[in-house]
């Protein structure tokens, strides 16, 4: 089981508490589709991605990020049992998304920049940006669980 | 994946308004390495304060974005311009390599911190583009 200090568990719900998934969730998928864009890949049917400005415009995109963000509300609830709260989430994205799990690592990172551009330094603290990517990261174990 | 022109240019424009505080860059990308990475402390083990903005940090963060504004003057030439730098991190520091990687991606969550509006996601590309070319060059000479 995954140990959390009370420092991390106070850092993760500080930030999750101020963070709006449908504007940080679309801001996170849309630098992972500009930054590295053979992500596309798993998403033919969104439409333009051609450029930029279709990828920044594209409604598909922004709803999908929100939801996609929206899923870490079940890890932030259950803290203490990532791996299981995951369990189906993860078969899914094996079994029918077929998404190399690498992804999950470089949208966390995305995710992470996005948090931090929107917080600043004084809000995301070196110890906080601790917590919460160990946060990220035990989530983004949790889906690759069920893989195999 | 090697740097377009676009890329070159971005890179260099961004740069322009990141020089005048890459030792607050370094030294903040730094500290956030040392706590979030608590594996890459071991290259430090000779220094005697590790905590986010020390003397030494800061000394060093210095030292590294030196190393980074050295790459964007050499950006067209990157293994070339980089080679005594690659000599070193190959033969004295011996620097495991996944480490750059560390490093490259605490600098862009500091950039992202310091110029929240200037690091756009075109900004971001370019600029990740630019540090894993560093990382490849500074790689050069391990083996």
């Amino acid at each position: 089981m995954v140990e959390w200090t009370d420092a991390e568990r106070k850092a993760i719900s500080t930030l999750w508490g101020q963070i709006d998934v449908g504007e940080i969730g679309p801001q996170a998928l849309i630098r992972l589709l500009v930054v590295y864009p053979w992500t596309q890949r798993h998403f033919g049917s969104f439409g333009n991605l051609s450029t930029y400005a279709s990828i920044v415009g594209n409604a598909k995109v922004a709803q999908h990020g929100k939801t996609v963000m929206g899923g870490l509300e079940t890890a932030v609830k259950n803290l203490d049992n990532i791996k299981q709260a995951y369990a189906k989430l993860s078969v899914m994205h094996s079994e029918k998304l077929h998404v190399d799990p690498d992804n999950f690592r470089t949208l966390a990172e995305c995710i992470s920049v996005v948090v931090a551009a929107k917080f600043g330094p004084s809000v995301f603290t070196p110890g906080f940006q601790e917590a919460w990517q160990k946060f990220l990261a035990v989530v983004v174990a949790a889906l690759g669980k069920q893989y195999h | 994946m090697s740097l377009t022109a676009k890329d070159k240019d971005t890179v260099r424009t961004f740069w322009a308004k990141v020089s005048a505080n890459a030792e607050a860059v370094g030294a903040d990308a730094l500290s956030r390495m040392l706590v979030v990475y608590p594996q890459t402390k071991t290259y430090f083990a000779h220094w005697k304060d590790l905590s986010p903005g020390s003397a030494p940090v800061k000394k060093h963060g210095a030292t590294v974005m030196g190393g980074v504004a050295d790459a964007v003057a050499n950006i067209d030439n990157l293994t070339a311009g980089l080679l005594d730098l690659s000599e070193l991190h190959a033969f004295t520091l011996r620097v495991d390599p996944a480490n750059f990687k560390i490093l490259s991606h605490n600098i862009l969550v500091v950039l992202a911190l310091m110029f929240p509006s200037d690091f756009t996601p075109e900004v971001h590309v370019s600029m990740d583009k630019f540090l894993s070319a560093v990382a490849l060059a500074l790689s050069e000479k391990y083996r």
